[in-house]
């Protein structure tokens, strides 16, 4: 596999870049949750001191601070690559849809990133040069310029899930934006704002309370982990119930225009009416199923209805499989969603009918580039179709996707139950006698970055074989670069990102084992 | 606002987070210079704490000025980014590097030493300024690049912008005049970083050092930019037709364009004085330490007329050396009307972003920075 790699520039390219960006973008998502979630727990440590003038809030607020710094660090670092690596390695998408994705970027830097920048600076040196207004004021403009920013990346993010807002131009060759607010406000891009930012508060809280967890357990620290795992308690339950319920309209919306994604989370081969949501089933995680030939799976334990209401909010509505999907189906509407293979024929019309537009209007062919241009008009909507050879690529990595929903929601759902007894607790009882729920509360810190994470593997790889939903498939979006070199940067990006990730979490140990610094 | 205002006030725009970028440099200068101005542990966290307060400018204004060109000019974005996949790679690699090592050098549990992290700051320092100001020379002296947006209807070969050999990009490296601008910004950051370090650290020892660097350092940039500006100013420049877009070479082209654009060459000059005057002073006057705003000022004027030169007056900013049809200008290459638009009126934002900037940056930097601050604990 690997000599085809790097001998086959087609695959290799495509494959590696995919690689790359998978790679970057699940290293730079294991800090960025961090910085959200935390941002809001110092914040609201600062405030208390604002508020009291109390040394111990600011020493509370100082030590989470000191915290925050060291993974923010790792954030920047990692974030970087990821703005470049559209234009490095995604040339043609760049260009094919640039119009419409480089807005987002552009207002994210202008807007929040100088903004995160600024104050972050204020927050770390500023306790002893500016008022302690200005300094709490920093302290949640670090906090909102991170939450603007992640507004912003999401939007373009959405916005490839479900392109809105644009229309394609046969004469500059791309997609231009026509409705800004189409694109800003998509109700896509809404709710996947909501549900990232607010898994990641659970991020931030399942940190602090495995951090003061510690502390209890050793007996120190005690009074800052107490006053900590409440802030964090409190954050994560509001959290964990905000991010369900989030979640639920992202399953909603996914079944809506991405529903080959929602039928691959479920392993829905053959869809209909009344359809069982699947909680748990025996799908291989290391095989591709065969949907035209297999069976659906063995060994399933569903909730009756629960898929029709999840995906249409409506306990009989009619949900479509794979097969249903790339064989066609008629919708509730009456209408009927054409099959795999017409797209693929009407796609192919489109391009063809693009070529032909071009060099009839470099011709001075005004006939016939009208003629073409109006096949391009009626086909636009299957364009990314026109570039897939089989019906098979437009299904998205089964097993992957099915786990990874599992994982997110199976996890999403220990932290609501976790939340609320700890919350229960620390307002009713002694935290620090309950040995058992700290324990538990150092194990939920890996648990909620595997959520976070299972949570990207599913929107990013359900959604494939597209880069931009039904308009281009990944390799048509690439840039000509050989996959030798993606290589080499893929495996220079994965040995510094681990190397520097390993000093994190080296320097994060002691910084926690050394505890805070009191009256500073 | 016509499509041919939008597109030449993006180009401004651009440029000037461009000239911004270039002044903000002075972290890598002075971060090359750590051990020129340190000679003791404290002296060098001076040094880096100095400019750790500051990096974070220079870092986001590099990710906005890419932001910003892949908004405004996607084409460019598409064509240079993909295609001199190296170059890009290298300078996004120091970065990374660079962005960790002020968290992390003096932590307790850094398993790599202090030492490591200063040695990636200065090769952050000695890349990026390098390899920026060689990238911002292919402006002017061409790449080798093809651009066919009709690939897109080809199956088997579909990518629209091409690089035409394997370096991808390091043969801009290749050129002796994109080496001589690289070398000049990497000399002015080192002057730049020299003015800041006087400006912002209360040492007399170190300040004095620094002075030597800005004498030594803007001597040689001088030099290094005069022959750069007289080698374009003298040379063929590449001109297209605003009604057909084709793209011709045109004798002395960015002297003709300073000449046509008379006001950028006064500013030119203007700023081009306020550099050297901030350069005499601060060696003359031991007591000057205000050299950095008055630098700092001459230096983003000239490198935006440098850059405003490269792309209005119907002139190719990104020429291909391969295609000359290839060469993409602020018209072919930019976003579509309505988006210029939508994001001229996020532009008017800009001010407000700058005024806060200025304001934090005035209350960090009140009092300037001492030895006691960094022992005292609010500090990498």
């Amino acid at each position: 596999m690997f000599n085809q790699l790097f001998l086959d520039i087609s695959v290799g390219t495509v494959d590696w870049s995919r690689a790359q960006f998978a790679l970057t973008a699940m290293y730079h998502w294991l800090f960025v949750p961090l910085t959200l979630g935390l941002a809001i727990i110092m914040g609201i440590a600062e405030t208390c001191y604002y508020r009291t003038k109390q040394q111990f809030w600011k020493d509370v607020a100082h030590f989470w601070q000191k915290l925050f710094g060291v993974n923010f660090a790792m954030g920047v670092a990692t974030g970087i690559i990821l703005e470049f690596q559209f234009g490095t390695n995604w040339s043609n998408y760049s260009w094919f849809v640039g119009d419409i994705f480089g807005a987002p970027l552009a207002i994210e830097g202008i807007i929040a990133f100088f903004m995160e920048s600024t104050f972050v600076a204020v927050m770390f040196f500023g306790w002893k040069k500016v008022s302690p207004g200005f300094h709490l004021a920093s302290t949640w403009l670090t906090g909102l310029g991170a939450t603007i920013s992640a507004w912003w990346i999401l939007v373009a993010n959405a916005w490839m899930q479900y392109p809105v807002g644009c229309e394609f131009n046969p004469d500059t060759m791309r997609n231009e934006m026509v409705s800004f607010t189409d694109v800003a406000l998509s109700p896509f891009a809404i709710d996947k704002f909501c549900h990232t930012v607010t898994s990641s508060w659970i991020i931030g809280a399942v940190f602090v309370v495995a951090v003061s967890a510690y502390y209890l357990l050793k007996r120190r620290e005690e009074k800052l982990a107490k006053a900590s795992i409440k802030i964090a308690a409190t954050v994560g339950f509001i959290a964990s119930v905000l991010a369900a319920v989030t979640g639920d309209s992202s399953a909603y919306l996914v079944g809506k225009v991405q529903p080959m994604k929602l039928a691959a989370m479920e392993a829905l081969y053959n869809g209909g009416k009344s359809q069982s949501l699947t909680a748990v089933a025996w799908v291989n995680p290391l095989k591709q199923p065969n949907c035209r030939t297999e069976k659906e799976h063995s060994l399933c334990v569903s909730v009756p209805y629960g898929l029709s209401l999840l995906a249409t909010r409506s306990l009989h509505g009619y949900v479509p499989g794979i097969n249903n999907l790339i064989d066609g189906y008629v919708k509730e509407d009456g209408t009927r969603e054409p099959s795999v293979k017409e797209k693929m024929v009407r796609g192919r019309w489109a391009v063809n009918a693009l070529m032909a537009y071009r060099k009839a209007k470099q011709a001075d062919d005004t006939v016939t580039a009208e003629q073409n241009l109006k096949i391009i008009r009626a086909n636009m909507k299957y364009f990314g179709y026109g570039y897939v050879d089989k019906e098979e690529q437009i299904i998205p990595n089964i097993p992957l996707t099915f786990w990874s929903f599992r994982l997110m929601v199976g996890l999403g759902s220990f932290f609501i139950l976790f939340f609320a007894v700890l919350t229960f607790i620390v307002y009713r009882k002694d935290i620090s006698q309950q040995r058992w729920l700290l324990i538990i509360g150092i194990c939920t810190l890996p648990m909620g970055y595997i959520a976070t994470e299972s949570g990207w593997v599913l929107a990013e790889m359900g959604r494939q074989p597209w880069t931009i939903q039904d308009m281009l498939p990944t390799w048509m979006a690439v840039s000509d670069v050989h996959p030798a070199s993606i290589a080499t940067t893929f495996f220079l990006f994965l040995g510094l990102f681990t190397l520097l990730l390993v000093v994190e979490i080296s320097i994060l140990v002691k910084q926690i084992k050394k505890g805070p610094e009191y009256g500073k | 606002m016509s499509y041919d205002f939008l597109q030449h006030y993006w180009w401004f725009l651009v440029s000037l987070l461009g000239a911004l970028l270039v002044f903000l440099l002075f972290v890598q200068g002075a971060n090359t210079l750590i051990f020129n101005l340190g000679k003791t542990d404290n002296e060098r966290r001076i040094v880096i704490n100095s400019t750790g307060r500051k990096w974070e400018f220079t870092f986001t204004t590099l990710v906005v000025f890419g932001g910003g060109f892949f908004a405004s000019f996607p084409l460019f974005y598409s064509t240079s980014f993909g295609g001199a996949y190296w170059l890009w790679m290298i300078i996004l690699f120091s970065f990374v590097i660079q962005a960790v090592s002020y968290e992390f050098q003096n932590k307790i549990g850094n398993i790599l030493g202090t030492k490591t992290f200063q040695i990636f700051l200065i090769i952050n320092g000695f890349i990026a300024p390098l390899l920026l100001g060689g990238a911002v020379a292919t402006f002017f002296n061409g790449s080798n690049f093809i651009v066919d947006k009709g690939n897109i209807t080809e199956f088997a070969q579909p990518v629209i912008s091409r690089w035409a050999n394997c370096s991808h990009g390091l043969d801009a490296l290749l050129d002796i005049w994109n080496l001589v601008l690289g070398a000049a910004v990497f000399f002015l950051a080192r002057a730049l970083g020299s003015f800041y370090i006087i400006n912002n650290v209360a040492s007399n020892i170190i300040n004095s050092r620094a002075r030597r660097q800005v004498l030594l350092n803007s001597a040689i940039f001088l030099v290094l930019f005069l022959v750069f500006l007289t080698h374009i100013l003298l040379k063929d420049g590449y001109a297209y037709d605003p009604r057909t877009g084709i793209i011709t070479m045109e004798p002395m082209k960015y002297l003709h364009n300073l000449l046509d654009m008379w006001y950028l060459l006064i500013v030119l000059l203007i700023s081009v004085a306020l550099l050297l005057y901030a350069i005499i002073r601060t060696v003359r006057d031991e007591s000057y330490t205000k050299g950095i705003w008055l630098a700092g000022v001459g230096v983003v004027l000239v490198v935006l007329i440098l850059l405003l030169c490269a792309g209005w007056n119907n002139t190719a900013y990104y020429p291909s050396n391969v295609d000359l049809q290839s060469s993409l200008t602020i018209a072919n290459s930019s976003g579509s009307k309505f988006t210029l638009t939508a994001m001229s009126v996020v532009s008017l934002f800009i001010p407000f972003v700058l005024g806060y900037i200025f304001w934090a940056w005035r209350a960090i930097d009140k009092k300037q920075i001492t030895e006691e601050e960094i022992l005292d604990g609010e500090a990498y």
